[in-house]
């Protein structure tokens, strides 16, 4: 069905009894052009980007659990698009433009909301690094405000600015980043690419690969039997080496918890998406009032969902050492996302050592937001076979040839991105 | 998460530092490209019981090696590493 305002008015005045149903769970077909593993943001805007896109309605999508139940419904829900490194840059940006229009193409409200994201900087070498991070940006079209102090007291005038070993001296600040709400952006993409005839399949886990004689794959084992595919494209970030070694295959990933917050809900407060520069602490506010806030990975391997209390410890501290007033709100809920964090930082979208099987992977902490992006060129990759211009470097071999793309510099070390 | 450290006794994770999976082994000098790549890049990503490294930043300082299983963050085993003062608890 169409959603607008006069199919809200009808439904409204028959007492909100005739919806129906916002996209249909399918039972598996034998066979398909393209199988996508992994029912949540990235999977199902690939299919819907490949039925849309490229024509290529024959698709599935294979949800272990239900849709949207991994780390789509988990993170705290931020766009923006402010990376320095080639490679980044753009493919983030792409993404930027696609939030911008995602809801006229899918005819869905994801409430995307640009509110602003800003990295306040606390020292003049952070001040150095964000002038050039904001330049970066500019220079490719990207919207980027460096703010002195007194703008940023301005804009956010609660913030401690008496902090005397991390003082506040200004931010970077991306006015078009903002948030958009998780949920509806699984049930938006799952919305338009069920009615254009994709068949999105829950509770269905792919237990193995079918293979030919040649060692391609043509279909997958799963618990709701063997379904063929013509291509099978894994985008199961957080399970992804888990997936990749019933194709025989190790990746340079490892899986870390993430812990992020939701308090109780208070008055409309943060007028944007702050983090702080000189721990880690990010926050933003959702509309129903309650403040989201995550900081750094657990640090260790992990695909338990649920973090430790060290890191809880110090994401408080950040967000005290900020706003000293949040001391008595409560914490409503926290939980924990199972991350892939690849060897530099950055993904993996590539078509993979075994014929047949495409991956999308290495998404670290930051995939919400390339979810429409990451659809648009997982598909184009699928559907044509040749990378998407702005993903060509996110390639699986550049390990092996030594062209990685570290925004932080750390090397080999999953933890420490 | 807390780890029974050989030389300190049960201390939590706060004074811990983690390094990651214990089984990849650094290649011979001579071992060439492919050994050095699967060294520093390719994990086995073990979902259940890993051997790994950690360090006692808060306590002793010596390395260790933790037999933890990443699906439920159960330590089974704590050694000492190879090197790490394993002659005087007798490891």
């Amino acid at each position: 069905m169409k959603y607008s305002i006069f199919s809200l008015a009808r439904a409204a005045l028959s007492g909100h009894k005739n919806w129906q149903r916002t996209w249909r769970d399918a039972t598996p077909k034998d066979r398909y052009d393209v199988v996508i593993i992994g029912g949540g943001g990235h999977g199902l805007a690939t299919a819907w980007f490949l039925a849309s896109e490229f024509g290529t309605k024959n698709v599935a999508v294979l949800e272990k659990g239900w849709i949207g139940s991994g780390n789509a419904g988990r993170n705290t829900t931020i766009i923006r698009s402010n990376y320095g490194l080639p490679g980044n840059t753009g493919f983030y940006e792409l993404s930027m433009k696609l939030w911008e229009r995602m809801e006229q193409d899918l005819n869905y409200n994801t409430m995307v909301s640009q509110r602003g994201v800003i990295n306040l900087y606390h020292s003049d070498a952070q001040r150095d690094a964000y002038a050039r991070r904001g330049n970066t940006m500019r220079i490719n079209g990207i919207d980027a405000e460096l703010l002195d102090l007194k703008a940023v007291k301005k804009m956010m005038p609660f913030l401690n600015f008496d902090n005397e070993r991390f003082p506040v001296q200004g931010g970077l600040l991306q006015r078009r980043g903002g948030t958009a709400r998780h949920d509806a952006v699984v049930w938006g993409y799952a919305h338009a690419a069920s009615a254009l005839g994709v068949d999105i399949i829950q509770n269905c886990e792919v237990t193995g690969f079918a293979r030919d004689a040649n060692g391609k794959v043509t279909g997958v084992e799963t618990t709701r039997g063997k379904i063929g595919a013509g291509k099978v494209g894994m985008a199961v970030a957080g399970s992804s080496s888990r997936v990749a070694a019933m194709a025989g295959l190790r990746l340079p990933i490892e899986s870390h918890v993430l812990q992020a917050f939701v308090s109780e809900a208070i008055k409309p407060l943060l007028p944007c998406v702050m983090t702080f520069g000189a721990g880690h602490f990010y926050v933003s506010q959702s509309d129903k009032g309650g403040l989201v806030f995550g900081g750094d990975i657990d640090g260790y391997n992990s695909y338990a969902q649920r973090g430790n209390l060290p890191v809880m410890e110090d994401v408080c501290e950040g967000g005290m050492a900020l706003m000293p007033m949040i001391g008595r709100v409560r914490l409503l809920r926290q939980w924990g996302g199972i991350m892939d964090m690849s060897m530099d930082g950055s993904p993996i979208i590539d078509k993979g050592p075994v014929d047949g099987l495409y991956i999308n992977a290495g998404w670290c902490y930051g995939g919400f937001k390339a979810t429409p992006g990451s659809g648009l060129v997982f598909a184009h990759l699928l559907a044509r076979d040749t990378p998407h211009k702005e993903a060509e470097k996110f390639r699986l071999d550049r390990f092996r040839t030594g062209a990685v793309i570290d925004e932080k510099g750390q090397g080999a070390q999953p933890n420490l991105h | 998460m807390r780890i029974v450290c050989p030389f300190c006794g049960e201390r939590e994770l706060g004074e811990f530092t983690y390094l990651g999976d214990a089984k990849p082994a650094r290649p011979a000098a001579d071992a060439g490209e492919d050994a050095v790549f699967d060294y520093v890049y390719l994990r086995d990503n073990v979902a259940g019981a890993m051997s790994e490294h950690w360090y006692h930043s808060g306590g002793c300082r010596a390395w260790l090696k933790v037999t933890r299983n990443t699906l439920t963050h159960e330590i089974s085993a704590v050694e000492p590493a190879a090197g790490a003062g394993a002659a005087k608890v007798g490891a």
